[in-house]
């Protein structure tokens, strides 16, 4: 179970996914899940996100450790 | 005995706290599903100066969520009737009314005489005019903002090794990565309960109480009551995305932009329009305000990629939808399929014809 890491959607990108979550085997990297994700969901390239490892934000490509919890988080702007 | 009794006797706050509050001047930008209960609850505390800025109007449609006004406010100014129903209430606040939308040229104005800015506004140029302003004037802002069942909350700029909203997003999205523009529901208590934490994260910057959310971010879910609170620490990024002084800024285009695709204002696609020319609304049918004018099609942004044939006799089609950004996106799809056709994209939409009718805040 330790290879598996778990993705939470925000926002319009949990929206245009249709799911809050995915479970899947950990790619390594952001670089690496990011080209998993495009691979699968097309829509996501329209989407504007960051990305957020183990509830810190990445500003770089960064590894990813075993069981980690991954964010993808879109701007939100409504008020 | 006084109004603020209750929170003079609070254990951390008392009398130091509240003098702290009646000493603070604090401009909240938006009076809407946010500013509501913003503005409420400073207001309540006792904040001695509030400014407010707002350059739309109440329509019927706000009132699910700005709990501020009722129907005997509808077609006024929001600034104007949110300081009438606090001087009733309340006759030790000093209040300004701002009736503007923040921008390039007023916002140093604005915003200097203030120990706190608060972002309760509902599109993100404002957000990021606001965020590049108050890094520029180095004060501390409340952020907040909602996507439909979501909302986040943070303070920017607390102190020198704070974050900026750039920290979290560089860039302003562009209109293509905006998939759906078009009013979004929402249910008041969202707003609510993020102005809410808005309101007491700036309390608690003006009377230093507690920790406040200084780079963090903290989201919560309406329909999962589930909270994800988020680290943040300042990046070179957000430095260099952000302009460096009050030139650089002015010369930002802050307006939400699909590159190649030429847009007009209203009053340029009067003067154009002749023979050949379409005027196309890209609303969906339910959307209003309607435009009465005799020469308008109306091809929902929903259909238009299979109703393509209704354009091919026009030499030049003009888009406009609520706010211009579905618009740009019908002139993008329109440009790949027809090179030759001259397609714009109308500024500011509907709501920059005719200010009250704008409803999304």
């Amino acid at each position: 179970m330790d290879e598996l890491i778990t993705v939470r959607f925000f926002g319009m990108v949990a929206e245009k996914l249709g799911k809050q979550e995915l479970v899947l085997e950990n790619p390594g990297n952001s670089d690496r899940l990011l080209e998993h994700l495009n691979e699968n969901y097309p829509d996501l390239k329209e989407i504007k996100f960051s990305l957020a490892v183990n509830k810190k934000l990445c500003t770089e490509p960064s590894i990813i450790p075993i069981g980690a919890e991954v964010a993808i988080l879109p701007p939100f702007s409504g008020g | 005995m006084n109004r603020f009794e209750r929170q003079l006797i609070l254990p951390g706050f008392g009398t130091e706290g509240q003098e702290k509050l009646r000493n603070s001047s604090v401009a909240v930008i938006g009076a809407g599903g946010l500013g509501s209960p913003i503005l409420l609850y400073l207001a309540a505390a006792g904040v001695g100066k509030i400014t407010v800025v707002d350059g739309d109007e109440v329509s019927l449609s706000n009132l699910n969520r700005q709990v501020i006004f009722g129907e005997m406010d509808l077609g006024k100014k929001k600034a104007e009737a949110v300081v009438d129903y606090f001087r009733s209430k309340y006759s030790d606040i000093e209040w300004t009314v701002i009736s503007d939308f923040i921008s390039t040229e007023n916002a140093k104005e604005i915003l200097s005489p203030h120990h706190l800015i608060i972002d309760g506004s509902d599109n993100f140029p404002t957000r990021y005019l606001v965020n590049d302003a108050c890094v520029l004037l180095k004060k501390p802002l409340v952020f907040g903002a909602i996507y439909q069942h979501e909302g986040q909350v943070s303070v920017f700029n607390l102190n020198r090794n704070s974050c900026q909203y750039r920290d979290l997003f560089p860039d302003m999205p562009s209109a293509a990565e905006i998939p759906n523009c078009s009013e979004t529901g929402v249910l008041g208590v969202l707003p609510g309960i993020i102005g809410n934490l808005m309101a007491l994260e700036a309390i608690k910057v003006l009377s230093r109480l507690g920790e406040v959310l200084d780079n963090r971010v903290l989201y919560f879910n309406s329909l999962t009551s589930e909270t994800y609170d988020l680290q943040i620490s300042p990046s070179f990024k957000a430095r260099a995305a952000a302009p460096a002084d009050w030139d650089s800024l002015q010369a930002i285009n802050y307006e939400l932009a699909c590159e190649g695709i030429e847009t007009l204002d209203w009053d340029d696609a009067f003067r154009r329009a002749g023979h050949g020319t379409m005027l196309v609304d890209v609303r969906e049918l339910e959307e209003e305000p309607p435009l009465v004018c005799s020469a308008l099609t109306k091809i929902p942004m929903s259909v238009l990629p299979q109703q393509l044939e209704k354009l091919e006799d026009a030499e030049s089609i003009f888009f406009f939808c609520q706010t211009g950004i579905r618009s740009q996106k019908a002139a993008l799809l329109i440009k790949s399929h027809f090179p030759d056709k001259a397609t714009y994209s109308i500024k500011g939409g509907i709501s920059a014809l005719k200010t009250n009718s704008r409803s999304n805040g």
